[in-house]
């Protein structure tokens, strides 16, 4: 079924896509964040009417400023991708994309593009109220567009409130609160927002380390310094604990990425936790899984315990999903390609009924997809059925680009909790840049958000592979048959495009910095 | 109220200093995205191609079942 398809357009079609999200999520973190820290500092300025606070809000206003106008609309690229690289997901996916969508583009226009205008020329010109207001709805409004994205990103993983129409193949919106509040969709929300407040608070500690270093600026730097340090401590141990809630909930609706995260190929109770581990690069499969790691350091029990709150909690590896596990009640993947061929096949007798007008064979079959049992049953392994006569380690993940993405993601978790408790306390007791090597450890920490934020969002992306709706749509049939060598010219197009761009904001911001605060 | 908005963003603009650059950069992107990209580069096929969405359906249909 999937023979047809051209795996050069599907790769360049993903690299395309990859390439897009990653470098629109290099701004996107940052222009969160920042945004509720600047709203913080006007608070303060507003509160206290001291002008080295004012100063202080107008400098990290900047720079948000920058980050801002060079990230707005690279989103706007992925939507283009979506009708022309992958028109059969697009219309699969129906509503379920276009109202958040939506949504979010009326949001995003009105909240942010109204009153960023305001919070940047306001100053003397509106209320010293109504100017702070507006810093904190430009705050609130871009998070609440990132709602929407999110929300339909989680959808992806676990599509729920939903009704496939069988007659324009389509999936429609049952119930939008559905959607909105599922588990994963709530998760995702908050360990999304809480990195990338994080992330911004660790940018405004390097960058104050910096002005530090080279001894400008004491004041404004130390004052940043705390507000940003208060917010990086909240939100790291956020983005622990929401990061360990989207583990357990990854663990349940999608085990295939628990396994791959944690390169666990035999499931078993009591099972270890790998901390840190180098896997093999010359093995490629899974038929020796002892052989895969170099090295590990393993915390007993720990897996196990960290989904089901006991060591005894059995935690399936890859083969058991691979091949089943009677005893654990877990069907083999080969059951859900035979379950998914029958429900492909239901669909296209049922397109060739309507065809033939053959009324009674169509609303026979119509009828399947509306029968709770033969829905769970069968279309729910819809996915799987394009892999009938195919190979199905193919379902596979790519085990070790989930493995390091996760545990690069986690180890610099810890770093960053390390690092603005120590940057708190010592700001608290008046001691912050005494220590000069302290201060180089949060500037050369500068790009690790970012690491840590991508690793995050490949975990996500490629953890779900093959997938691009969650058991229901493999990311091969969702590409629209294009030209490879067409796919091919826009990915070079946009990395140069990307790369100018970038280096224009590196290039501002960094002229921006080094020029400090004005107005002294 | 009108006046007062548009003198307000007139302002605003017309004392931009380091803007400026910005408003270059997202003008530029704005005309390479829309302009060029959009147009050239990416269509919506299916609005495209098809007229109706029943034809659209019809279309994705075939291709998720095509053995």
């Amino acid at each position: 079924m999937l023979e047809s398809i051209d795996m050069s357009l599907v790769d360049w079609s993903r690299g395309q896509f990859a390439l897009t999200a990653m470098f629109h999520w290099i701004f996107v973190p940052l222009t969160l964040g920042l945004s509720f820290i600047v709203a913080f500092m006007h608070s303060i300025y507003v509160r206290t009417g001291d002008e080295e606070w004012k100063r202080i809000t107008k400098f990290w206003m900047k720079l948000f400023g920058i980050n801002f106008a060079i990230g707005v609309s690279t989103g706007i690229i992925l939507e283009f991708e979506f009708g022309t690289n992958w028109s059969n997901y697009s219309w699969f996916v129906g509503d379920i994309f276009g109202a958040p969508l939506a949504v979010e583009g009326i949001l995003a226009f009105f909240l942010e593009s109204t009153f960023i205008a305001i919070m940047f020329f306001g100053w003397n010109k509106v209320s010293k109220r109504f100017h702070l207001t507006a810093s904190w709805l430009t705050a609130f409004g871009a998070s609440l567009s990132a709602v929407w994205i999110l929300v339909a990103n989680a959808w992806m993983q676990h599509p729920v409130g939903t009704v496939f129409n069988p007659d324009l193949a389509r999936n429609e919106m049952t119930s939008f609160w559905e959607v909105i509040f599922s588990q994963v969709a709530v998760n995702k929300f908050l360990h999304t927002i809480s990195s990338s407040f994080l992330l911004a608070s660790l940018f405004v500690i390097a960058i104050s380390a910096w002005f530090l270093l080279r001894k400008r600026e004491i004041l404004f730097a130390k004052r940043s310094t705390v507000v940003a340090s208060v917010f990086g401590v909240i939100t790291a141990i956020s983005t622990i604990v929401t990061g360990d809630s989207s583990a357990r909930i990854v663990a349940r609706e999608q085990p295939m990425k628990f396994a791959a995260m944690e390169a666990l190929y035999e499931g078993q109770t009591h099972a270890p936790l790998v901390a840190i581990g180098v896997m093999r690069t010359d093995t490629t499969s899974y038929t020796d899984p002892q052989e895969e790691f170099i090295f590990k350091f393993e915390i007993p029990n720990a897996l196990s315990y960290m989904v089901f709150l006991t060591p005894s909690g059995f935690i399936p590896g890859i083969t058991d999903l691979v091949y089943g596990n009677k005893e654990q009640g877990i069907i083999s993947y080969e059951e859900k390609v035979e379950r998914g061929a029958v429900a492909i096949e239901t669909l296209r007798e049922l397109k060739r009924a309507k065809e033939r007008g053959d009324e009674a064979s169509y609303s026979a079959l119509k009828k399947l997809f509306s029968d709770p049992v033969w829905l769970d049953t069968y279309y729910s392994n819809f996915g799987y059925g394009y892999y009938k006569n195919r190979n199905v380690t193919e379902l596979i993940p790519n085990v070790k680009m989930n493995f390091y993405a996760f545990h690069v993601m986690v180890i610099l978790g810890v770093h960053f909790l390390i690092l603005t408790l120590l940057v708190l306390w010592l700001s608290l007791r008046m001691r912050w840049g005494e220590h000069k090597w302290l201060l180089w450890v949060a500037l050369f920490t500068l790009p690790l958000p970012w690491i840590a934020s991508q690793a995050g969002w490949i975990l996500a992306e490629m953890g779900r592979q093959p997938w691009v709706v969650y058991e229901l749509m493999p990311t091969l049939t969702a590409v629209s048959r294009l030209k490879p060598g067409a796919v091919q010219l826009t990915f070079w197009i946009f990395l140069l495009t990307f790369s100018a761009l970038f280096i224009a904001e590196i290039k501002i911001l960094t002229t921006q910095i080094k020029k400090g605060p004005e107005g002294k | 109220m009108i006046g007062k908005a548009f003198n307000f963003y007139y302002n605003g603009f017309r004392n931009m200093t380091w803007g400026r650059k910005l408003w270059r950069i997202i003008l530029i992107k704005l005309f390479i995205m829309f302009a060029v990209l959009r147009l050239f580069f990416f269509p919506d096929l299916l609005k495209r191609d098809f007229n109706s969405d029943e034809e659209r359906g019809s279309h994705v249909l075939e291709q998720m079942t095509q053995p």
